[in-house]
């Protein structure tokens, strides 16, 4: 009953990801088919490691990541906090709130790059008003166009880790807060002392969930930025694109993807370790 | 227990910035594709649209919008179907039978849902090469069934899992296979978890960028992210125009946020949380 789904997942996920770590031993120009495909063992790797761009598109994404992640984790567990609550028109509420994630990635860079612009943009009217001559073309700065970049994923990817937050949340029983407040402790109190330290699985899981995400963010560089000005918002997964599918240059684009893939995967190792286990324990008892 | 003012207000505040925040900037972008060229080009902008449709008709008749929101519909229809059609015995038999390395299956299928897309698009984009997948549409929906299938299969795990067991049992003990008792007695019970896997997928299979833009080159077999991503205009970029087709492509994702807005956040957090 399991093979359909491991056949399928073997074809087309596995198998591939392995092709891909012997392509990344072999010196492939798509545009120079009479160079052959010469074994270069890790050649490609020890290039990439001396390759500036490669160093700063590895900056971007590692700040990317730790920006986004932060701020979607405090936004997430404000959410949560708010959607927990008792309240009339709750629904409409979480509705409301879901209504970021499910727009399409593309569609959400599109919108901030509308918002963001040099003349049209609502971000310039809020800030400026009438005074025209004081509009900022965001995006044509390196400084604020990365800035944007983190702004629409955090607007689009918050609510998610507040559902995460919020499951969390929905395992604390009320009457431990009942039990505090007739103790008299304060809202603040109460949140450092019981939410919090209860509150950490569910934080582990939202932060991994994001960080692995951040790791391949593509849609928001391609639609906003297309990596520039200069390389200020190249992340990796857009470099990787670029030498892989538009120079064609297939040995190194796929060392810059596997180099991802294993930090990735080192990610998830550590995932699957923490949340995992539990599912273990489960399984033994 | 009612709580004291303080706390009312903040929340009361809380759910003020947590609404504007989110629905904002979208607003701006459906004022936006109801103004006329005239409004959209104004410095500075202008809030309120004079409500013209001509966004709407021009996008969809000059720019055939009609046709991406087509492939659309088919790519994350088929998508949908066939990722569940595998992912429910696959989610059944490792919720109740005990299998050898299912843990590991579990896992495994978790960190494959953990991929970069880039790391697995070479290859596939040379495996379609070969059988002919390019600019075809099921060419687009195999790489995505395997996309979506970790996180189907931990959403109906989950959700079997919570399912008693004796129910099988019974039906086991009045001579049905294990086929039978799936399709029987656990599918119609767990009719609401296939249900919020399937509009999680959809949502996937609907708004997926990279491996569409990869995959199909052709305009006329393009999804509705590619179309939007590659919009262009013969001098300016023609806002008013990927507005309108903006909401277009967004609007089935409310319906469906409106309409199940449990069962998804549900889905969303059974398959990382209750693991």
């Amino acid at each position: 009953m399991v093979f359909p789904a491991l056949a399928v997942v073997g074809i087309f996920s596995l198998y591939p990801a392995m092709d891909s770590f012997l392509l990344s031993l072999h010196r492939i120009y798509l545009g120079l088919p009479s160079l052959g495909e010469p074994f270069i063992g890790l050649g490609n790797y020890v290039q990439l490691f001396q390759d500036p761009v490669a160093h700063q598109a590895f900056i971007v994404t590692l700040g990317f990541v730790i920006l986004s992640t932060t701020f979607e984790l405090l936004l997430g567990i404000g959410i949560a906090l708010v959607i927990h609550e008792h309240f009339k028109g709750r629904g409409w509420v979480r509705a409301a709130v879901l209504i970021p994630w499910a727009i399409p990635t593309v569609v959400a860079s599109q919108m901030w790059r509308f918002m963001l612009n040099d003349q049209y943009g609502l971000v310039n009217l809020m800030l400026f008003g009438d005074q025209v001559e004081a509009y900022v073309p965001w995006l044509a700065d390196p400084w604020m166009a990365f800035g944007a970049i983190v702004l629409a994923d955090v607007w689009k990817t918050s609510s998610f880790a507040g559902l995460l937050v919020l499951a969390g949340l929905q395992v604390i029983p009320d009457d431990v807060y009942d039990a505090a407040r007739i103790d008299g402790a304060t809202a603040w109190q109460r949140f450092r002392h019981i939410t919090f330290p209860l509150l950490k699985p569910a934080l582990l899981t939202a932060l991994l969930f994001r960080t692995i995400d951040a790791f391949r963010v593509f849609d928001l560089v391609f639609v906003m930025t297309q990596g520039g000005p200069g390389d200020a918002t190249q992340v990796i997964q857009f470099y990787g694109y670029k030498t892989l599918f538009t120079e064609g240059r297939v040995g190194y684009g796929t060392s810059i993807s596997v180099t991802v893939f294993v930090a990735i995967l080192i990610l998830s190792l550590f995932y699957v370790r923490t949340v995992g286990s539990k599912l273990l324990e489960q399984e033994r008892a | 227990m009612t709580k004291p003012l303080p706390e009312r207000l903040m929340l009361l505040v809380g759910i003020v910035f947590a609404v504007l925040g989110s629905l904002l900037p979208f607003i701006w972008f459906v004022l936006t594709s109801l103004k006329s060229q005239i409004q959209v080009e104004a410095i500075p902008p202008t809030w309120w649209p004079d409500g013209s449709l001509e966004f709407y008709y021009s996008a969809l008749f000059d720019h055939e919008l009609f046709n991406y929101i087509w492939n659309s519909v088919i790519v994350a229809s088929a998508t949908t179907i066939i990722a569940l059609v595998i992912a429910t015995p696959a989610a059944y038999a490792l919720a109740r039978i005990r299998l050898a390395g299912k843990v590991w299956v579990l896992g495994g299928l978790l960190c494959v849902a953990m991929f970069p897309q880039i790391v697995i698009a070479g290859p596939v984009w040379q495996i379609l090469e070969r059988i002919g997948g390019l600019n075809t549409h099921w060419g687009l929906v195999l790489p995505y069934v395997t996309l979506t299938l970790p996180l189907a299969v931990w959403i109906l795990a989950t959700f079997f899992k919570e399912l008693p067991v004796e129910l099988e049992e019974a039906a086991q003990i009045d001579g049905c296979t294990t086929w039978q008792a799936l399709y029987k007695v656990m599918l119609p019970l767990a009719a609401p978890g296939i249900f919020t896997a399937a509009i999680l997928t959809f949502i996937y299979a609907w708004n997926e960028f990279f491996f569409a833009l990869l995959i199909l080159t052709d305009p006329a077999k393009q999804t509705l992210p590619v179309g939007i991503a590659l919009f262009q205009g013969e001098f300016t970029m023609p806002w008013g125009e990927i507005a309108a087709a903006s909401v277009l492509a967004t609007l089935p994702l409310i319906l469906l946020v409106l309409l199940f807005q449990r069962g998804i956040i549900s889905g969303l957090s059974s398959g990382a949380v209750k693991g």
